[in-house]
């Protein structure tokens, strides 16, 4: 349960995170190569959750960007380690696979491509015009944004905080293959019922199941409310 | 003065190309013409909101045409209005004072001063949500000129206001343009409007820019 809050919430700051200027960068510019951005950023939504789990472990283990170019050099599992080793308390060593940062990974993977649509939704439905307004007053492209976009479209991100948040929770197929199903060490509600029911305990499966049902409508009433409160701010 | 030379520029398919004028220092220039002729397009140029092709703008006797929108000192007022939505009306007055690094003291003094200008002290603590036309239009123009802007640029500003309203601000813009000796360019479809308010009239038609006498 908590390895679930945890995962799921970092997973929904990094997928806003990135969201935010890709979502911009979709809606406000034209630029070469963006049909095919738009199309790649649809993968992991229209692909098996199974491959894209295999995608990542090939990614990540196996083959790394350059060596499809024929150079030699370490995977990202290597690199990970490498860089994050030395900080790694006694006992613990700074891998990918079949450890938490798999777990975070395979669900941002997801995550992040609906958290996108959504930014990009959200930046399509605001006027540029205020923007303008304020690049002529003074600000640059960077401080527009932060000032004048981003309060504007934090309902946007709210919502697309949320959908990254639960749908991090929901994710399963990619966790399976990309940072396995061990007990206490990978183990998230989503692949606790995989596990309760491979040993045939129904019961706790469906105990897991309400409990995840129950987290995801206690997270959706609370941004709702928090939505209809920062509305009430936003309107008076 | 605002001096456009021979400019052209693009957006998207649409180009408009060799336009040439000149509204002199204090004047009130009006630039009417057909929707989808390119005024916005000439206006959003002169701002720095458009890229242009080639020609040259001159503000001031200062060539801005390769510099980007915050540095030509211009105050722009878009049709809508364009208010920042999250912000009242207090905050949108201080804005660009604000970003452009002004003392705390100086805002706290410009704010009042220029809501009392132009009728807006009422309204200081409300955000743009539930503001009639007419008091956008004059938080619009009063967010334009907070950082005293030698050159205000008008997109349509009063297209969506109503008969009575309109009047209001023709005056309120003609009497606050004219005080301030602030050299203006003004959009509008309204023949009255440009009567009115234009010291020069200028026609977009058919890609050419003719220019007219007010009689």
């Amino acid at each position: 349960m908590k390895l679930t809050l945890f995962t799921c919430t970092v997973t929904a700051l990094l997928s806003v995170m990135v969201a935010l200027p890709i979502g911009y960068l979709l809606s406000r510019y034209d630029f070469r190569g963006k049909a095919l951005i738009d199309a790649v950023l649809d993968i992991p939504i229209v692909l098996p959750p199974l491959v894209v789990g295999l995608s990542l472990l090939i990614l990540f283990n196996k083959m790394p960007p350059w060596e499809w170019l024929g150079i030699d050099g370490p995977s990202f599992e290597e690199m990970f380690g490498k860089i994050f080793g030395p900080f790694m308390p006694e006992g613990m060593d700074a891998g990918i696979t079949y450890k938490v940062p798999a777990v975070i990974l395979a669900q941002f993977t997801v995550a992040a491509a609906f958290a996108v649509r959504t930014m990009r939704n959200t930046f399509d439905q605001i006027s540029p015009r205020a923007e303008q307004v304020a690049l002529t007053l003074g600000c640059n492209r960077a401080q527009a944004f932060i000032r004048v976009v981003v309060p504007e479209a934090w309902r946007g991100v709210s919502t697309a905080g949320t959908l990254a948040w639960t749908r991090a929770m929901g994710e399963f197929g990619p966790i399976l293959v990309f940072a396995g199903t061990i007990r206490g060490r990978t183990e998230v509600l989503s692949s606790s019922v995989f596990l309760e029911i491979s040993i045939g305990n129904l019961e706790g499966a469906v105990i897991v199941s309400l409990m995840m049902v129950s987290i995801a409508v206690v997270v959706l009433i609370a941004v709702r409310m928090w939505g209809r409160e920062s509305r009430k701010k936003f309107v008076l | 003065m605002i001096a456009v030379e021979q400019l052209s520029v693009r957006a998207g398919d649409f180009c408009i190309d060799g336009i040439s004028f000149e509204v002199p220092t204090g004047e009130h220039g009006v630039l009417m013409g057909k929707t989808g002729c390119g005024k916005t397009t000439i206006l959003e140029a002169i701002c720095g909101l458009k890229e242009v092709v080639s020609g040259r703008i001159t503000l001031m006797g200062r060539d801005v045409t390769r510099l980007r929108a915050g540095e030509r000192g211009i105050g722009f007022v878009p049709q809508d209005g364009a208010l920042f939505a999250t912000m009242t009306v207090r905050q949108q007055l201080a804005f660009g004072p604000k970003v452009q690094g002004w003392g705390k003291k100086e805002i706290e003094q410009r704010v009042p001063e220029l809501a009392e200008e132009l009728g807006i002290e009422d309204i200081l603590e409300r955000k743009p949500f539930g503001l009639s036309g007419g008091e956008r239009q004059r938080v619009a123009l009063g967010r334009a000129l907070a950082v005293r802007p030698k050159i205000i640029c008008l997109d349509e500003p009063l297209s969506a206001l109503d008969e009575e309203t309109h009047e209001g601000m023709v005056e309120l813009i003609r009497s606050v343009v004219k005080e301030h000796g602030i050299t203006a360019l003004h959009i509008t479809h309204s023949r009255r409007e440009a009567d009115l308010i234009a010291d020069k009239e200028f026609f977009l038609e058919d890609g050419k820019l003719v220019q007219g006498r007010v009689e």
